[in-house]
């Protein structure tokens, strides 16, 4: 007899059950029990954003060169444990094939942007040439803590490849995974928490998305909200909940399966442009005046 | 040692406004022609300094918005998306030209229908404009530079919706990125300063540009809010208040309309004890009273640390002294009109929360002129977070000044509100600067300066302040797909 | 004020200075429009505070004498018109300047210490300036030792305004920082703070023989000086802005900034001088303007 084994929920880099104690049971095609599953709550929501936010000011301030780093880190891990990932997929009904080259597309997806995380800054930055004697740059700079709708007909690759450039980018994020895929989401962050990614940076959560989002979007201290797939009714109440502190809302629908699901626009969305002036002493000073 | 005979006043030095050409009626820009009003129903401008009606302005209904959108419409699809993009460019450097000839009358006229002093006017709203024109027409013909990694293409119609605190200044920072980045543009100005828009609107008549291309709508919220709900607009552009871009939001969900928006703030202005003291306290004075406060990024809460705050508070009240209140038209006046009478109505209101709350008040002791809607540029001391007029936007000549011990303490309060928009820093110290500038959580940061602008410098806010950027190259984002 | 109460090391901490904000400032100033009769009041106070002033190697017994007659009689045709403040001369034409001007009121200012390098031995620029003095002369502008203060030695600097200002007595001392070698306003301002410490009764930006002299920036600077010991001390100290300023506008921006930052106790000849050379034509002209209506011609005003 195999072992049931439930799956945890990942918040501020420990692995609690759910708050609610409430699970569901995640069968194979052919209708056997194969795992426990968090039924998370608002609760855990809650816990979780408060460790997306701790986390966000050091990870935001850490070097893009070790963000890079980690990030990198994460794709040998799961490299690593490709072979756990590719069961898991098959298990919730995936073609082994098919479950093998989402894999691999996984780890080349967080390779790609382990590659970004030094580099979009020098896209998106500039030096303005202001028509007065002062330096003026322009930056760009993390959102702040980011509420992710994993795209729910994805076990791993519509996940990674939303997670990967809010993190990379230097945002923390609260994570939903797919309801009915939820098993590489808490194996994927075992993946994490082996990875130096700091406690709070990803938080992941399992359970329904139609109780969990509404909280995630009327939260007041998450910055933006990215979605995916989802029909029109919840993106517009969660575009409507978001009003009321200005989150900016990014839906992408897509399969995320293909090259051009991927790139530095997804890095922005969750950047803001800060731009600083200061003086410059020299430029049109009084020597030449008088 | 002190001799009192030597009181020297500056004597009224009065801009002229005989040159000026205002109508007594202004219809409705629609495709190129002055087009009456569908219900025949005008209001009037008036001149906040002194009361005086100035002009009428139409009233544009639904039906009359719905006009200008089709006429944006027919010549986005038949003209301005297909033209060649340098000749783009060419009709909006001659728009640029043309403000420029009629900088002084644009002047004057912005002075009189808004109140702020016209050497504000003169020589930071109407050069502004103008170069904020100059800047993007050369856009124009280079967009695809600007974003190399992706294919750009224009958004269509878009609707603009601008504030009365700087009208000519916003009206050209909507317009112009609009039309370089080949969208046609529907604008409504607001309701108690339409007038340099609508001189804008016969500039841009007379500079021959496609009919429809730009259309100017005057009204009130109502007409504002055709636009907004306005199904074949696919853009919206709006600066104001927080409260009613939260509406405008609200209105647009589940549309496929794009939005940016630009709103209010309750800035941070921060003075550490090693800073350019004297340079610092004129960053303070023109971070709250600059036109007259009605500035969404100014400088209303100050932060000075402890050790220094006398001796700021002292320079400050000094300061203040050498401002002159009143004659917006007078070259010498430093702080002019308050908008409206409305404005000044919530102005008093946070003066007398602030004293109830127990702030000691300092206001400059000036005459105000009888007429007109006026206010003193106002301080409170003995300020803490927790007090309403340090946390609500006030939009007026009223600064809160509050004390801090570290840098850490200042950041944290700094960063302490649901607003983003701008931060200044004073300190000599550069590694200093950098750490607070890249801990302030705020689009727009001046360290050792305040309240610059620039058509180069992206502006626009963190948080509750709004999303997407207004000048440079990042404000071209707001017009592109 | 005497120095004695006075040492260097009890000098405040200057505080640092943003060049851009002070040109920025500076340009605030010069956006005042003074008209009718403020400009009348103001052309009138720019006349009776100027130092007129030759200090040429080429000076002559001569010259001095015509300029002090000058000094006396701006433009006889208008009534009303002040006299200047003061002749400034070189200390050997003290005795001249002193026979000239015979009991008129206009002061007699000699430079001295070596003027304009300052380069001399101390003893010697304690002669010079003691045969100013013994001379007739009123006031002393003194040059300070710009070599020993850009190499950081600011004691030394303060000693000898110090020992100066002590020779002096109860003459005025104007003390003159040469800011066009001093390069930076953070210099400019700390120079002012040593002078002033050192019993400075005015500071005065320039010898006039280097550019840049008397900017707006510059005298922006030490005026912020003089504002801060006068809010710390209570005690008054004078202006002088020297070299470069010969335009009515030019000066009527100065007594702006003056009016605004110092305040009208400091706006007469007791507190603020113009040294200037070719300053008193252009404002007679200016002043006969809004007199006449007419604009003027330089064939009518005199020079000397």
């Amino acid at each position: 007899m195999n072992i049931l084994k439930t799956y945890k929920i990942y918040i501020g880099g420990q692995f609690p059950r759910t708050e609610s104690g409430r699970y569901y049971l995640v069968k194979d095609t052919n209708g056997n029990p194969i795992a426990n599953v968090c039924q998370s709550s608002k609760k855990d929501i809650r816990n979780a954003v408060q460790a997306a936010r701790k986390a966000f000011g050091s990870w935001s301030e850490r070097s893009a060169f070790n963000r890079g780093q980690i990030l990198y880190r994460i794709a040998e891990m799961l490299d690593g444990r490709k072979a756990q990932f590719i069961e898991e997929l098959t298990q919730q009904g995936q073609g082994l094939e098919s479950a093998k080259k989402e894999i691999e597309m996984c780890i080349d997806r967080i390779v790609y942007y382990a590659g970004w995380c030094d580099k979009y800054q020098q896209i998106l930055s500039s030096v303005n040439p202001v028509n007065s004697s002062h330096f003026n740059f322009s930056v760009a700079e993390p959102t702040g803590v980011v509420g992710i709708l994993a795209a729910q007909h994805t076990g791993l690759i519509g996940l990674v490849s939303q997670l990967m450039p809010v993190i990379a980018g230097g945002n923390s994020a609260v994570l939903i995974a797919s309801e009915q895929l939820p098993f590489c989401a808490i194996t994927f962050a075992e993946v994490l928490e082996t990875s130096d990614v700091p406690a709070g940076v990803v938080n992941i959560l399992t359970g329904s998305a139609e109780e969990m989002l509404p909280t995630l979007a009327e939260h007041m201290d998450v910055n933006a909200i990215f979605l995916s797939n989802v029909h029109a009714e919840m993106e517009k109440n969660t575009q409507l909940s978001a009003i009321d502190n200005l989150k900016r809302v990014i839906v992408k629908n897509d399969e995320w399966t293909q090259d051009s699901t991927q790139g530095i626009s997804f890095i922005s969305s969750f950047q803001e442009i800060k731009t600083t002036w200061h003086p410059i002493e020299q430029i049109g000073g009084a020597t030449s005046s008088y | 040692m002190t001799d009192s005979n030597n009181k020297w006043e500056y004597a009224p030095s009065l801009e002229g406004t005989s040159h000026i050409q205002l109508k007594e009626k202004y219809d409705l820009f629609i495709d190129g022609k002055w087009i009456k009003p569908s219900n025949n129903r005008y209001f009037d401008t008036i001149n906040p300094a002194t009361e005086e009606k100035l002009a009428e302005i139409a009233w544009a209904s639904e039906d009359d918005v719905d006009l200008a959108v089709m006429a944006a419409r027919k010549a986005y699809k038949e003209v301005w998306s297909v033209m060649k993009a340098s000749e783009r460019a060419k009709y909006i450097f001659r728009i640029a030209r043309l403000m420029q000839e009629h900088a002084k009358e644009l002047a004057l006229i912005e002075t009189l229908d808004g109140g702020k002093p016209i050497r504000e006017s003169r020589d930071i709203d109407v050069p502004l404009a103008c170069n904020h024109f100059f800047y993007y027409a050369g856009w124009a013909d280079k967009l695809q530079d600007a974003f190399p990694q992706r294919n750009i293409q224009s958004l269509g119609v878009a609707g603009q919706i601008i504030p009365w605190n700087f009208p000519l200044l916003m009206a050209a920072w909507k317009i112009a990125p609009a039309l370089a980045a080949g969208n046609t543009v529907v604008l409504k100005p607001a309701e108690s300063t339409s007038l340099t828009a609508l001189k804008l609107a016969e500039i841009i008549q007379a500079s021959g540009l496609p009919a429809g291309v730009v259309n100017i709508v005057t009204g009130n919220g109502d007409t504002g809010a055709a636009i907004v709900n306005h199904p074949d607009i696919d853009k919206i552009a709006f600066t104001g208040s927080t409260a009613v871009g939260k509406l405008i939001q609200k209105s647009v969900v589940g549309t496929s309309k794009r939005v940016s928006l630009e709103l209010g703030g309750k800035s941070a202005n921060i003075v550490l004890e090693d800073a350019p003291i004297d340079q610092a306290v004129e960053g303070i004075v023109n971070g709250i009273f600059f036109n007259q406060g009605h500035v969404c990024c100014a400088g209303s809460r100050l932060y000075v640390q402890e050790s220094i705050a006398d001796e700021v508070v002292r320079k400050l009240k000094q300061r203040m002294q050498s401002l002159y209140v009143g004659n917006p038209l007078d070259k010498n006046t430093d702080i002019g009109a308050i908008n409206s009478k409305e404005q000044l109505g919530t102005i008093e209101k946070y003066i007398n929360i602030g004293i109830n709350e127990g702030a000691d008040m300092y206001q400059l002791e000036c005459e105000i002129p009888s007429k007109g809607f006026f206010c003193r540029p106002t301080i409170f001391t003995n300020v803490a977070q927790s007090s309403v007029i340090a946390q609500e936007e006030i939009f007026g000549p009223v600064l809160t000044i509050q004390t801090f011990r570290t840098i850490d303490e200042v950041i944290q309060k700094a960063n302490n509100s649901p607003y983003g928009l701008a931060a200044g820093v004073w300190t000599d110290k550069g590694s200093r600067i950098f750490n607070l500038t890249s801990k302030l959580r705020a689009g727009v940061i001046w360290a050792n300066t305040y309240n610059k602008f620039d058509p180069a410098s992206p502006f626009g806010g963190y948080k509750e302040s709004g999303f997407g950027r207004e000048g440079g190259l990042h404000g071209l984002e707001a017009y592109l797909k | 004020m005497t120095a004695q109460h006075n040492n260097f090391t009890t000098i405040p901490h200057s505080p640092s200075i943003d060049k851009v904000g002070v040109e920025e400032r500076v340009a605030r100033f010069q956006t005042r429009s003074i008209k009718g009769p403020s400009k009348m009041q103001g052309l009138s106070m720019v006349l009776s505070m100027i130092d007129l002033t030759t200090l040429e190697g080429k000076d002559t017994p001569n010259k001095v004498r015509q300029m002090c007659y000058k000094a006396q009689h701006l433009h006889d045709f208008q009534e009303g018109l002040p006299t200047v403040a003061a002749v400034c001369v070189y200390p050997s034409m003290v005795s001249v300047a002193r026979e000239a001007l015979k009991d008129s009121t206009i002061k007699i200012a000699s430079v001295s210490t070596a003027f304009p390098s300052g380069q001399a031995p101390f003893e010697v620029k304690k002669m010079d300036t003691q045969f100013a003095i013994d001379a007739g002369a009123d006031e002393i502008d003194m040059v300070i030792s710009r070599g020993k203060f850009l190499a950081g030695e600011h004691a030394f600097v303060f000693d000898e305004i110090a020992a100066i200002k002590e020779i002096c007595g109860a003459k005025r001392l104007k003390v003159i920082l040469e800011t066009g070698e001093l390069a930076t306003l953070d210099q400019v301002r700390r120079a002012s703070d040593i002078a002033i410490h050192a019993g400075a009764d005015f500071i005065k930006t320039s010898t006039g023989k280097i550019q840049p002299a008397a900017t707006m920036q510059v005298t922006y600077t030490m005026l912020m000086a003089i504002r801060d010991h006068f809010d710390r001390t209570g005690k008054m100290v004078g202006m002088k802005p020297a070299g470069g300023i010969s335009t009515s506008k030019l000066a009527l921006h100065n007594l702006v900034m003056v009016n605004e930052i110092l305040g009208e106790a400091w706006l007469s000849n007791e507190w603020f001088r113009f040294g200037a050379s070719s300053l008193a034509n252009d404002v007679l002209m200016q002043y006969m303007k809004q007199v006449t209506g007419k604009y003027q011609s330089a064939d009518y005003f005199t020079i000397d």
